[in-house]
């Protein structure tokens, strides 16, 4: 037992919420994150109103009618939990972080240089208030399972300083009697938490009582390791993390610029400088953040991916495109951070020594166009699934990555058989569909057409006179959902000179969507 | 107007000089859809050269399709309209296809800047833009130094052969039935080497299976290809 560390466990409470409520600056209203529909974490004042982790998002909003429901992005906890390990680097070297908003170091250092564990730990919480997180607790205990849970208990009740008392310290050798009383489900294994109390096991201190040997037998080696863990025989260490060094290219402007080209200049030297602090690491960076901060306080980053890694020249081409297509920006630009998102080891990105072939110029001659006409301007095609010819292609940037949100392998009843339209209109064309006598051609709810279709009138005053035509077929799409909800009807037509035509009529008239040319 | 019909008569004559005289020493072709090989001078489309394809998306991507499927990098300038699950069906390579829809004054850098990268480069030059001799006669030049090939929807000057629909008929479609299956179309060609005359060929475009291919006359005696007796009768549905 003389190998388990006495380790302390520093942990924020509701540190995702809390991360993603000050990016979208709603930091106080109750707010709950949602992953796969149910609630993975929400704020105090959620939780204030009934709103628990575990219910269906619906529930969660019928409880607490105000509740801000964002989907949870990891991403964004771990990266501003970033500086509070920083700056508690700085007090302290040799932390763990154990997830966004919890972080171990050994004890014993800290409590012989502040004087004592309880001195430690209060000198921790000062130290990441200071930094933007307040409320944080701390747990010291023998094994990091113990010393977690004793920093996610719920503070014992005010101390007598008249405020609660952010440390919860388990004396040496008393782990397994802090534990004892706990329930199961603090051994964060769903399948016991559920079985062991059906089988009269309620709290860990009856789940040691049990043999070692009994509890291997029954449960496989997941269940003695969890045994140990109740015993209080941790002996996980705390592996402190290498600090990575801080490479971001941050450029501040005094006072703040306006135009494109002065920023993309401003920030030049600065790009050099990043891509060069990377190689140095032996690192090339393979997607970038880029960030501006305007005079007013306004903010907007995006991230930009690269299919190989980014040069110095290409990176200030992100920061030129990305501030040409700002929106939000009001006022002018004082700050650019530019962080890599991504890194690779520079080796797997080495060039030939005969160059890496004609791809190699592929990219940089699609780069060179995209300085040209922006980046959304060359796009590489991909297949997608959809009822609707424009819904079954999608476009995507030349170097982002794709995200296909309907698969093309699911069935699409009601999809076009082949051969499909050559022409697809990026934006469907208006038209008119008379029949022989010149008057509109209608489809009534039972797919009737009124009057075979005889001509169609483009928008210029064409006239196309049809030989042949076929249909009409319905389409009614998401229903169920009135944002998105299409209810169309498709006809296929051949004019005389023997050009063929997507057409379809919905609640607004005609159009051609597409051309078999 | 006398002025324009002589520089009219004039362009037509070098046209018919440029066509007689070999530019090139040792011709380097690309791969070609065989369809389409008797309708292009020599066989093949010749590296370097630029072609008209008037009106048709089908037919300028079935000259795309074989150069694609070799292995080659493609280009499209100018046809935000363009049907990406067509040119999949053409046999067109999705992950060697590039697009730049919206070129905008810039259409001409663009066109000779991707010169350099991909084989084959189809445009639709914006509609009032003519397309001056020089500045053809600079980018027929990079084409040439880089063995690539230039298909423009629309004029474009000394261009090696200029291919059109004549005639299409769809097939599968009726008076509000069926739905459309096939097109057998009579594509001509016009070439300065073959002194102002037309060719013409009658291609499926796409045929049933959604392939190209050459329309062959109905034989006769009712044989299958093979020699068996073709049934009277075939199930229906």
């Amino acid at each position: 037992m003389g190998s388990i560390p006495r380790l302390l466990v520093l942990h924020v409470p509701d540190w995702a919420v809390r991360a993603q409520a000050r990016e979208h600056r709603a930091e106080g209203a109750p707010m709950a994150l949602i992953a796969a529909g149910v609630v993975v974490a929400c704020s105090s004042s959620a939780r204030a109103q009934g709103v628990r982790l575990g219910m269906r998002q619906r529930e969660a909003q019928g409880r607490c009618p105000g509740l801000r429901v964002e989907r949870e992005q990891p991403a964004i906890a771990a990266r501003s939990f970033e500086p509070v390990l920083a700056a508690l680097e700085q007090a302290l070297p040799g932390w763990h972080p154990l997830s966004p908003g919890t972080a171990a170091i050994r004890a014993r250092g800290p409590a012989r240089y502040y004087g004592g564990e309880t001195a430690a730990a209060r000198t921790v919480t000062g130290i990441v208030a200071a930094a933007g997180a307040e409320g944080a607790r701390v747990g010291i205990a023998d094994g990091l399972f113990a010393a977690e849970l004793a920093a996610r208990a719920p503070a014992a009740g005010p101390a007598p300083g008249g405020r609660a008392d952010a440390a919860r310290i388990v004396p040496a050798g008393g782990t397994p009697a802090f534990l004892a009383p706990l329930p199961v489900s603090a051994l964060g294994d769903p399948e016991l938490a559920s079985l062991l109390p059906r089988l009269g096991i309620r709290t860990l201190g009856a789940f040691t009582a049990l043999s070692e040997t009994d509890v291997a037998a029954r449960f496989g080696p997941l269940g003695a390791r969890l045994h140990a863990l109740a015993r209080g025989s941790d002996a996980r260490p705390a592996t402190p993390r290498i600090p990575p060094r801080d490479i971001d290219a941050v450029v501040d402007f005094e006072p703040g610029l306006t135009r494109v080209d002065e920023v993309a200049f401003g920030v030049r030297a600065a790009c050099d400088d990043f891509v060069r602090a990377l190689l140095g690491e032996r690192l090339v960076c393979t997607a970038l953040r880029v960030e501006f901060t305007a005079e007013g306080g306004e903010h907007d980053e995006r991230v930009w991916l690269h299919p190989r890694s980014f040069t110095a020249a290409e990176v200030v081409d992100r920061v030129r495109w990305q501030l040409q297509a700002v929106e939000t920006l009001r006022s002018p630009v004082v700050r650019v951070r530019v962080s890599p998102e991504a890194v690779d080891p520079v080796s797997t990105h080495e060039a030939g020594l005969w160059g890496t072939g004609p791809d190699e110029r592929v990219h940089s001659v699609l780069s060179r166009v995209q300085g040209m006409v922006g980046h959304r301007g060359v796009l590489t095609p991909q297949l997608a699934g959809g009822r609707r010819p424009a819904d079954r292609q999608t476009l995507v940037p030349w170097g982002d990555r794709a995200v296909v949100a309907r698969q093309r392998a699911h069935p699409w009843p009601g999809a076009l058989p082949d051969p499909p339209p050559t022409t697809v209109y990026e934006m469907p064309r208006p038209l008119r569909v008379e029949d022989a006598r010149g008057r509109p051609v209608t489809i009534d709810d039972r797919g009737r057409v009124s009057a075979a279709p005889a001509v169609i009138v483009s928008q210029g005053g064409t006239r196309r006179d049809l030989t042949a035509w076929a249909g009409p077929w319905p389409l009614e799409e998401r229903w169920w959902d009135p944002a998105t909800a299409r209810a169309a009807h498709r006809v296929q037509a051949v004019d005389a000179s023997g050009c063929a035509w997507l057409l379809v009529l919905d609640g607004e008239g005609w159009w051609a969507e597409g051309r078999y040319d | 107007m006398f002025e324009m019909a002589r520089a009219d008569e004039i362009r037509a004559l070098q046209e018919r000089i440029h066509g007689m005289q070999r530019t090139r020493l040792a011709d380097r072709t690309l791969p070609t859809s065989a369809a389409l090989a008797e309708l292009l001078p020599g066989g093949a489309l010749a590296a370097g050269a630029s072609y008209v394809v008037d009106g048709s998306t089908a037919l300028a991507l079935e000259l795309l399709r074989e150069p694609s499927r070799a292995g080659s990098w493609c280009a499209v300038v100018g046809m935000p309209d363009l049907g990406i699950e067509a040119a999949a069906a053409a046999g067109l390579d999705l992950e060697r296809l590039v697009l730049v829809p919206h070129p905008g004054e810039q259409w001409f850098a663009v066109v000779s800047a991707l010169v350099d990268a991909v084989a084959v480069v189809l445009v639709q030059p914006p509609a009032p833009a003519r397309v001056g001799e020089s500045p053809a006669a600079r980018l027929a030049a990079r084409l040439r130094r880089r063995e690539a090939v230039l298909v423009a929807m629309r004029e474009w000057p000394r261009a090696e052969a200029r291919l059109a629909i004549a005639e299409s008929d769809w097939a599968g479609a009726g008076a509000g039935f069926g739905h459309l299956r096939a097109r057998q179309v009579t594509v001509a060609s016009r070439s300065p080497a073959w002194q102002g005359r037309t060719r013409s060929r009658r291609l499926w475009l796409p045929d049933a299976s959604g392939a190209v291919s050459p329309v062959v006359a109905r034989v006769l005696d009712e044989r299958e290809p093979d020699g068996r007796a073709r049934p009277r009768m075939a199930t229906v549905g």
